[in-house]
């Protein structure tokens, strides 16, 4: 019975996504992911050649409307329906939770053959290897505690790099003084979430955050510390333009391009936006940390999770999962992506400042123990954790949630609710 | 649905292959809707049974088949008074009673008005007619995005009125947490009041000119003839009308993530948004379920009683 309503179930969910052919190529890749746009795309076709090279066919599994979302929900379909694509694009738990249903495939021998296990960063690891299985192949590493500026702006008002939270709020009263906008926030919660990340960082530094954002330690959520990074937030509200909200991350990126605001709290993607304006960093646009998180790097990474295929599909799993990792692919694929090597044995002749600046930074952090997943980007807490957190960060800043007191306090009981 | 069967009255030849071809005929109309009638049964009671039992599930990012207990109802329940700050379940059952009310208000109001109007013999009532209906035929997403253009202050109305030098104007309810539920409604209203109105005009059309002009005769004010004759005579339709603006209420996702992407802090949500965003975004599948549940009552609440009173004074 439980299996017939699950291919019911499964049928019925399938048909919203268009389902791959039934009868697999075995020299063939099915991925199944929502990298479509210009940059990504022409960076996904890297891979495809790498593959074609070695006689691998490849197919994309369509999903129908942009964002992860249409496509997590058409994987469920599929995993339901019993029809496995060879890998896809997955972000944080959701390869832990797939892992966990036991579809996932074992790459354990390749990750060996290919040394991942010293080269790939160990709090990536934790997200693709499943009980001793390597399920996942990580693709990039995304950091979120940047600041991206626009040079010409920083030049007019004389500002210089802020290196404490006091010193950025003086850089912010010097934009609102000469007329632009200080800071370009779009009011959707990830992105409230993403920039409150790195405040939490600022604010009580490394050991505080992985204490309260990934280890969900309750004395550390309603310290006083958690406190007033809630009141750093609310500081920081005032800089932000009164029409922010429900304006998309890019949107935002695009004012620090033009030039009608100073700077964007954003992940490395922002980057991306600067290199097809064909902008050149140092230039016209500016790269720092944000100001007190020097030497720590906040992360999210783009996975390909790999499917427990049957054995005639293996070898083009395989092949695709070498290749992914292959230090000629990370580095050809991150320098288009705006993201660094999920390795960090890939040497950076190729990256822009930036992201030579990113790949050093995530390496001694790597080493010091100072790389922390990102809550709101999904790699501190499972889902439900994570959302209940964003919810929390978005109530304060649209004033639902009116001091930090309560804010803490909804964020204590936001999270064991979750939990 | 009842399924009436052509009494067979014809001359009997040879009586068993009557009586086989009577049996046929009595049976077909079952054997054509068997296929339609199955997949309603599985396809719309079936899942709602299985989401009705997902939601007593500890359920997260895959259905999972062991009953635990009401924890997703008691959450839920615990929710619903959660008012200062508002849980996001809260916000979106009080949205649904403002979007509904409103919706389904206005566009009653509206319809009716247009329609009235349209019916006065007027010039040009070709062209008006396709022109007010014509928003019914774009999707919820388009007219979500067009009017999440408009409205925008940055973009639309309102900066288009500030350079024609109306700077005094300030309309920026899309990115006002108190106010961002209105201009769902807004947008809702501009598409499904045409509609509404090419009702009623049918309506309209359907009375029977002898009563009004009997009215006429009898001194009636064309007020009092439209308020104690024609509306009343209009019943049926809004029958019709409420039911298809409630269940479009009830469905509303789209237009809410086109227009508002949520609104500022979540304060747009609808319940169908928070279905979807348990389920598939935070895999609290138990959760989502039994939000699912809960509205499936609400509506049934709703259009029963509704249904029930109305269909009884049709038949009587």
């Amino acid at each position: 019975m439980r299996t017939i309503v699950k291919a019911v179930a499964g049928a019925l969910l399938a048909s919203t996504a268009m389902v791959a052919g039934a009868s697999a190529q075995t020299k063939e890749v099915q991925m199944l992911h929502w990298w479509t746009s210009g940059g990504e795309a022409a960076a996904l076709n890297v891979l495809k050649q790498d593959l074609a090279k070695e006689g691998y066919g490849w197919k994309d599994v369509p999903v129908a409307g942009g964002g992860g979302d249409a496509a997590m929900t058409a994987l469920k379909a599929m995993v339901a329906a019993g029809n496995y694509p060879t890998a896809s694009q997955m972000l944080g738990y959701t390869v832990l939770d797939y892992a966990a249903a036991g579809v996932m495939g074992d790459l354990t021998e390749t990750a060996k053959k290919e040394g991942w296990d010293k080269s790939v960063p160990a709090p990536l690891q934790k997200f693709a290897v499943y009980k001793g299985k390597w399920v996942a192949a990580p693709v990039n590493v995304h950091s979120v505690n940047w600041l991206w500026i626009n040079k010409a702006v920083m030049d007019k008002i004389g500002g210089t790099q802020p290196k404490t939270f006091d010193e950025f709020i003086a850089l912010l009263d010097k934009a609102k003084a000469a007329g632009v906008i200080p800071l370009a926030l779009g009011g959707q919660n990830w992105q409230e979430a993403t920039m409150f990340d790195s405040i939490v960082l600022s604010t009580g530094g490394p050991e505080f955050y992985k204490k309260a954002m990934n280890d969900l330690d309750e004395s550390a959520l309603k310290s006083d510390t958690m406190k007033k990074s809630f009141d750093n937030l609310a500081k920081l509200k005032p800089y932000v333009d009164p029409n922010f909200s429900g304006r998309d991350w890019n949107l935002a990126t695009a004012m620090v391009i033009k030039g009608d605001a100073l700077v964007q709290v954003m992940g490395d993607w922002a980057k991306g936006e600067f290199v097809a304006a064909k902008k050149q960093p140092g230039t016209d646009y500016l790269c720092y940390r944000f100001p007190g998180t020097d030497g720590s790097v906040i992360y999210n990474s783009d996975m390909f999770g790999m499917f427990n295929v049957p054995a005639d599909r293996k070898a083009a799993q395989v092949a695709l999962a070498t290749a992914t990792l292959s230090k000629s692919f990370q580095s050809a694929f991150n320098v288009v992506k705006g993201s660094v090597p999920a390795r960090t044995d890939v040497p950076d002749t190729d990256f822009d400042a930036c992201g030579k600046k990113g790949i050093a930074d995530l390496k001694a952090a790597n080493e010091k123990g100072t790389l922390f997943g990102s809550l709101a980007q999904g790699y501190g807490a499972p889902p439900a954790v994570a959302n209940a957190y964003k919810d929390v960060v978005t109530k304060f800043v649209h004033d639902q949630i009116k001091t930090s007191d309560e804010a803490v306090k909804q964020l204590v009981a936001a999270i064991n609710d979750a939990k | 649905m009842t399924i009436t069967t052509m009494p067979t009255a014809r001359p009997e030849r040879e009586a068993g292959a009557v009586s086989l071809r009577g049996k046929l005929q009595d049976a077909l109309p079952k054997i054509v809707l068997a296929p339609s009638f199955a997949a309603v049964l599985v396809f719309v009671y079936g899942f709602i049974l299985w989401t009705i039992y997902l939601s007593f599930t500890n359920s997260k990012t895959f259905p999972s088949y062991v009953l635990t207990d009401s924890r997703a109802y008691q959450r839920l329940w615990t929710w619903t008074f959660q008012s200062d700050p508002p849980s996001s379940w809260y916000t979106s059952i009080t949205n649904l009673g403002i979007f509904g009310v409103l919706y389904i208000g206005v566009c009653l109001a509206l319809g009716l008005l247009l329609a009235i109007l349209l019916d006065q013999k007027i010039r040009g009532e070709g062209v008006l007619r396709p022109i007010y209906l014509y928003p019914m035929a774009l999707s919820f997403i388009v007219t979500g995005v067009a009017w999440k253009w408009f409205l925008d202050p940055g973009l639309g109305l309102e900066r288009t009125l500030h350079e024609w030098g109306f700077t005094s104007f300030h309309f920026d309810w899309i990115k006002n947490k108190d106010r961002v539920i209105y201009t769902v409604v807004i947008a809702g209203v501009w598409q499904a009041s045409g509609f509404v109105m090419a009702m009623f005009l049918a309506g309209l059309r359907g009375i029977d000119g002898e009563i009004l002009k009997a009215a006429q005769i009898d001194g009636a004010t064309p007020v009092a003839t439209y308020r104690r004759i024609v509306i009343p005579m209009l019943r049926p339709i809004f029958l019709s009308a409420f039911i298809v603006l409630a269940h479009m209420a009830i469905k509303s996702y789209d237009l809410v993530v086109a227009l508002t992407s949520g609104g500022p802090g979540g304060s747009a949500w609808l319940p169908s948004n928070f279905m979807y965003e348990y389920t598939f975004k935070r895999n609290e599948m138990a959760v989502g379920s039994a939000s699912a549940v809960i509205m499936l009552m609400t509506i049934t609440a709703i259009i029963v009683p509704y249904l029930y009173s109305e269909l009884r004074e049709t038949n009587r």
